[in-house]
């Protein structure tokens, strides 16, 4: 059998966080959130662990930090020393202070674009990518909760449309569900 | 959820509600642009159309079409590189560094001055890359294996550090505009009705669908990218004054450059954002959103970093004294006396004077002297890099070297193209992105817009706290 979702529709921030919260402790198993903006408090509430992507961002940085040292020693002290202005390059030690300012930048470069990319990866966001909230104005000034009824075997759909239309709702639907990416 | 004392200015006028934002930024967007647009951009293409003309000029005859000589070796091009840089420092400091302080006012100015630091910098990037002379062997700068043995880059030398750090800088800025961008593109491909703007803003917006768990990833990446980019805003300006203060020149050897090029290229990038911003408010109708307050909170950190560069200068004047160098006295005495006082007074006058005018609560919160502040101190911090290039050349050694700089019409094409290229790039922003971050102004809508600030009579809402969430 086909999944099916339904999708309860609010146009206030904190009327769907209220809701959330009731709906939650009754029972019901929110699946998504979809806002124009970041719901403040939403995350506990309806189960999103927090991101670890500030732990890859640190591995990204390391990363460039230790390419940035072993480069810098290859080329400046290994390959092909060069005495430059009387200041000749004997060890990566005694040369370092002058290599801080690009092990500094090459450290923010990985950094920056490697938590970037695996954002947009993991997001699935990417050009070329389809949209796949479920009413356009979730991007302006609307806040959609998606609860699939796979992921809430306790309830049947009729006992979560009237759980749903107790709360501060615009709108309920109830579909198909359909993955679009 | 974060309350804010009531009486605090609301930083967002009027009887707002979520869709009058999404409104008010986007349908400049999607109606028609108005006359006095296609005027200014048809005249910043006209201008840059020049400067493109006297680029290739340069680079088909040489750098000897500029008006250097063998003292003066460094003038205008480097002079206009350090003033773009330093234009390019407002966007990343609003966005990073008020991002870990908390100051919500960044919200409404962010997007556009981070598109004004990125086209600065493309800008900036343009003068050395031409100074090379043969723009087509610029990947020399790259550490990358070559046919002469591979002799690498030198990484000892300031100038190295500035391609990474430029180029890291750029590129850095980019991805952290960009990110800022999606969910707002994705506000424009939802309401787009046109089929092709809607596939190009689909393109741009990457499929984002603002779900809560792409949201929280949004703000930690948003979050590790203002803390990696501020340390970073840091270190470009610090690394460019080295270009400077590495060397052995009177009037450059000095370790005070950093702090003060840095607050000196703060203080330029924020009189460029005022510039730009006050015709853009009243050019696009986003008064409710960038209002007197925000010019405030701008002129106060003009102010600041006037007096520190203004402090910066006089330190420079004492230490050339004390430091008993006769050579480095005199770079200092020629600067105010000799034959470019004017530069030098005018660098005085424009970065030290005006920005204390700020201290006055009437004149800060006025956008027409705003205005004509940040024109001067615009031409004041070019005038700055100016005195401490040329100046400090034109007196070599030996006074047989002696001489001027005089710039040619290709020194003064090439700027001028640059400031047109600059505005054709601004322009074209304001035209086609979201030029305010729709997304961050929905979430300080209730904590510090107007409509939910104002208590209307009931003096018991205030205990309450006005940003409830309650709706009007």
């Amino acid at each position: 059998m086909a999944d099916r979702v339904i999708y309860a529709t609010y146009d206030d921030d904190h009327s769907l966080l209220h809701a959330a919260k009731k709906l939650v402790a009754d029972g019901v198993n929110i699946t998504e959130v979809f806002s124009p903006f970041p719901i403040h408090g939403l995350d506990p509430v309806i189960g999103v662990k927090h991101t670890r992507l500030g732990i890859a961002a640190f591995i990204y940085g390391l990363t460039g930090l230790a390419l940035a040292v072993t480069g810098l020693k290859y080329l400046m002290i290994d390959d092909w020393p060069m005495n430059i202005g009387g200041k000749p390059t004997f060890s990566l030690m005694e040369s370092y202070p002058s290599f801080v300012p690009v092990t500094f930048e090459l450290t923010v470069l990985c950094a920056a674009h490697g938590m970037a990319i695996t954002m947009m990866f993991r997001n699935k966001t990417l050009p070329g990518m389809p949209a796949d909230n479920p009413n356009p104005r979730t991007t302006d000034d609307r806040f959609v909760m998606e609860i699939r009824l796979s992921e809430n075997h306790a309830l049947t759909a009729e006992e979560i449309t009237k759980k749903v239309k107790e709360t501060d709702i615009v709108e309920v639907e109830e579909r198909d569900y359909v993955v679009i990416k | 959820m974060h309350k804010e004392s009531a009486i605090r200015e609301p930083l967002i006028l009027g009887h707002k509600s979520y869709h009058d934002i999404t409104e008010d930024v986007c349908g400049p967007i999607e109606g028609k642009a108005p006359r006095m647009w296609y005027i200014l951009f048809g005249i910043a293409l006209m201008v840059s159309l020049y400067g493109i003309g006297c680029i290739f000029y340069l680079l088909g005859t040489g750098i000897g079409t500029w008006g250097l000589n063998k003292t003066v070796e460094w003038a205008w091009d480097i002079t206009n590189f350090v003033w773009w840089v330093g234009i390019g420092h407002a966007g990343t400091l609003i966005s990073a560094v008020l991002l870990l302080f908390r100051q919500r006012w960044r919200m409404a100015i962010n997007r556009s001055a981070e598109a004004m630091t990125i086209f600065a910098v493309f800008m900036a990037g343009l003068f050395p890359l031409i100074h090379m002379g043969r723009l087509w062997v610029g990947y020399w700068v790259m550490p990358i294996p070559n046919q002469f043995g591979s002799l690498w880059v030198n990484f000892n030398s300031p100038l190295l550090w500035d391609v990474f750090a430029i180029s890291t800088y750029l590129s850095v800025s980019v991805v952290f505009w960009y990110i800022g961008l999606v969910p707002d593109f994705a506000t424009i491909r939802d309401r787009a009705k046109n089929p092709i703007s809607k596939k190009v803003y689909s393109i741009l917006s990457m499929g984002w669908s603002g779900r809560a768990k792409h949201w929280n990833r949004f703000e930690i990446v948003s979050l590790v990218l203002a803390g990696l980019a501020t340390p970073l805003v840091f270190s470009v300006h610090s690394i460019v004054s080295f270009d400077f203060a590495t060397s052995v020149i009177p009037g450059w050897h000095t370790t005070i450059f950093p702090p003060y090029f840095v607050a000196g290229a703060v203080f330029s990038g924020f009189a460029m954002v005022q510039t730009l911003l006050l015709i853009l408010r009243k050019g696009m109708k986003l008064e409710a959103y960038i209002h007197t307050k925000h010019v405030e909170y701008m002129n106060i950190v003009i102010m600041v970093t006037g007096s520190i560069v203004g402090v910066a200068y006089l330190t420079e004047l004492f230490i050339s004294w004390y430091s008993g160098v006769e050579y480095e006295s005199y770079a200092f005495i020629n600067r105010a006396t000799g034959p470019y006082w004017w530069a030098y007074w005018s660098m005085m006058t424009c970065n030290v004077i005006s920005p204390q005018l700020m201290w006055f609560k009437k004149l800060r919160r006025s956008l027409l002297f705003t205005f004509f502040i940040s024109i001067v101190v615009n031409i004041g911090m070019w005038f700055e890099r100016f005195v401490i290039i040329v100046t400090s050349l034109h007196r070599d050694y030996l006074p047989s070297s002696w001489t001027m700089f005089y710039p040619t019409w290709t020194d003064i094409g090439i700027f001028m193209g640059t400031i047109g290229i600059f505005f054709a790039f601004y322009l074209a922003f304001a035209r086609y992105f979201p030029v305010l971050a729709m997304a961050e102004l929905k979430t300080i809508l209730k904590i510090s817009g107007e409509s939910y600030k104002k208590t209307e009579g009931d003096p018991h809402a205030l205990q309450r706290g006005v940003s409830s969430g309650t709706k009007h």
